[in-house]
This record gives structure tokens, C-alpha cells and sequence, in this order.
């Protein structure tokens, strides 16, 4: 059993657990699916400020933080119990590719070479991480959801704004990964 | 307490943020249960699965999220779509069967309304989930798996959203 949970599992399994998260929350009482909301929350919480859209009782989406405090405990627990040693499986492709930038190890789920703390300073991994985070907050509720709320919750119910968000978020992450990061990288 | 009341209607008149779902909810009980620890600890449950599903299924690792976005590698459009089909199956059930929620209410679908937001904020959403390799489940699913480093794109995300609402009303939506 620990040996299954140790495997990385394939997508055929992972896919559908994350899709029965939309009905598992609605369920436990007409939740809706969706992390990003969290940051809002927390702003809400903590310096709202005398900005509208933080004022509002962010106790009764409490639920949600408790949640994204879940995701940090399982992964957690993956890594304390059932850590999977051997490295992912990467397209060679994209290995020659890295490798160029100076990426050589592809062992964790992050790059350590711009995704640790001895790291943090340089300017690409101040961009990635800093830049690219403050995009994510700023995105996602620009745009009113992000993957789990758009992309999953709202295509499961056939919501066209969800489509058109969803494509949006392909084609940024597209342009970004394959014109815009490659001279990131080079930093 | 009034200022707070006209702040939320004001919420619900622009509201384009379709997570948030007690503003829509017409049913106080829901909400009242969620202050509690214990109405509380089945979604601390619920995320603890999800935390292990996110690690398990490689969907955080920041190279998987690169092979997607070079179309690289199917894994994660497996991921995505089998969720979203899962969901959709899942959601017609629901409707079909007219299902419940656990405190005998009936389930409520939100329908979602256009906004250029979805395309504006989307792209921006794009560009930061192919730099930091993580949308926010991830986010909290790495620092937890070890990758401590992702705290800052954590905080920097809730300054993003911060930063959002400041602006909210000079941005086309």
C-alpha cells in the first residue's frame, strides 16, 4: 500500500480525484471550488483597509482557509510519509532547454538553482518568484477565479466566462513559457 | 455594521468574483455553521486530500507546468480534462438527482456573468502561473512539501490581490 502511495500517480487517477472536488464541496454545503479566493480572504482579514472589496464577513468563507491549511498539511504528509525519490519523468526537450539557462537539477518539484532561499537574490529568481506571485493575486481576481475556479469548477458547470478565462490563462501561461521566460532565465 | 452592509451590496452589484460564494448565499445556516472549528474541520479534511492528490499527481511541480505550456507532454492536460469531465459528470448528477447538501438544503449553481476581467486578469494569471510554475492550490501545497522559498510568491500573490482591489474600480471589467 505505502509503495502504491509512494508512485507518482498517473493523470487517469489524480484528474478525476480533482474533479470530485467540485461535487464533494457542494455537498458539504454549497461550497464553491476555488483556492484563489483565499488571498482575498486573507487581505480581507488582515488590512482591509478602506477598500470595498475587502469589506465584507470573511468569516463565512472561513471554510476556505481552513481548506488551503489542508493543502499545506497533505503535502506535508506526502513529503514526511510517502515521498517519491526518483525524478520526474521530463520531456528531453525540455531538459536541453533548461539545461542551457544553467538548470541542472530536476530532481525536486522546483528548480533549486532560482527557487531557494541561497538563490532568492538574483534577479531572475526574484522576478519568478516575487513578480510572478504578485501576477497570480493580481490575476486571479482580476479575472474572478483561477484553475480550480474557472478552469475546473466553472467549465464542470458549463460556464462560458470560465471558458473564456480558462483560454486566457492558457494563452498567457503560453506566451510567457515560450517568448518571455527564456529571457527571464538568462538573468 | 451599515457600512459594511452597503459595502457588501455594492459587492453583489459588481460582484465578478464567482469563489466567493456566501455574498450569493441565501442561506444564513450554511454560513453560521462554517464559524464553528467543527463545521470547519471537514473541509480541513477535505483540503488535506487535495494537498496529497496536488504532490502525488506531479501538478506542482514548476516542470511539469513548463512541458504544459510548450505542449510537451500530455500529463497535465490528462490532469485538467479528466478533472473537468469528472466535475461536469458530477455536476449533471447533482442536478438529476435534485442531490442535497449534507444539511438538507438544496444545492445552489451560481451562473457566472462576463467580464473583460476573465480575459485581462486571465492573461495576467497566465503570465504568473507560467513564471512561478503554481496557481494558488499549489502555492500552498509547495510550501508545504518542503519548497519553503514559495512563501514569498505567497505574499506577493496577497499583495497582488491587494493591490486588485485598490485599483478595482479604475479597471475595465
Amino acid at each position: 500500500m505505502l509503495k502504491i502511495l509512494s508512485q507518482p500517480w498517473p493523470w487517469y487517477i489524480s484528474g478525476p480525484l480533482i474533479g470530485l472536488m467540485v461535487p464533494a464541496l457542494l455537498v458539504l454545503g454549497n461550497r464553491n471550488f476555488g483556492i484563489s479566493s483565499n488571498l482575498r480572504h486573507i487581505c480581507a482579514a488582515c488590512f482591509p483597509g478602506k477598500i470595498p472589496f475587502f469589506k465584507y464577513d470573511w468569516k463565512n468563507e472561513s471554510w476556505n482557509l481552513y481548506l488551503a491549511a489542508g493543502i499545506i498539511i497533505g503535502a506535508l504528509l506526502v513529503r514526511l510519509f510517502f515521498w517519491n525519490d526518483q525524478p520526474i519523468v521530463l520531456n528531453p526537450k525540455l531538459t536541453a532547454e533548461l539545461s542551457a539557462y544553467g538548470l541542472k537539477d530536476f530532481n525536486g518539484l522546483v528548480p533549486k538553482e532560482i527557487f531557494s532561499w541561497n538563490a532568492v537574490l538574483s534577479v531572475r529568481s526574484l522576478i519568478m518568484l516575487a513578480g510572478g506571485g504578485f501576477l497570480v493575486g493580481f490575476g486571479t481576481r482580476y479575472a474572478g477565479g483561477c484553475t480550480s475556479g474557472h478552469a475546473i469548477t466553472g467549465l464542470a458547470n458549463l460556464q462560458l466566462p470560465s471558458l473564456i478565462a480558462t483560454m486566457s490563462f492558457f494563452i498567457g501561461g503560453i506566451i510567457m513559457a515560450n517568448f518571455i521566460l527564456p529571457i527571464i532565465l538568462r538573468f | 455594521m451599515l457600512n459594511a452592509e452597503i459595502a457588501e451590496k455594492e459587492i453583489k452589484k459588481i460582484n465578478t468574483d464567482f469563489e466567493v460564494s456566501s455574498p450569493d448565499l441565501e442561506d444564513p445556516i450554511e454560513s453560521k455553521i462554517s464559524h464553528s472549528l467543527v463545521g470547519n474541520i471537514k473541509f480541513l479534511i477535505v483540503g488535506i486530500l487535495f494537498g496529497i492528490i496536488l504532490v502525488k499527481s506531479e501538478v506542482v511541480s514548476w516542470f511539469r507546468i513548463q512541458e504544459m505550456f510548450r505542449f510537451q507532454s500530455f500529463h497535465m492536460y490528462g490532469v485538467i480534462g479528466s478533472a473537468v469531465i469528472t466535475g461536469m459528470i458530477s455536476v449533471i448528477l447533482l442536478k438529476r438527482f435534485k442531490t442535497k447538501t449534507i444539511y438538507n438544503h438544496p444545492i445552489i449553481f451560481i451562473k457566472r456573468s462576463f467580464s473583460k476581467g476573465q480575459i485581462f486578469g486571465g492573461l495576467l494569471f497566465g503570465f504568473g502561473w507560467a513564471m512561478t510554475g503554481a496557481c494558488p492550490g499549489p502555492i500552498f501545497a509547495l510550501i508545504g512539501s518542503g519548497a519553503t522559498v514559495v512563501l514569498i510568491t505567497l505574499l506577493t500573490a496577497i499583495a497582488g490581490t491587494w493591490f486588485y482591489g485598490l485599483i478595482r474600480e479604475k479597471l475595465p471589467h
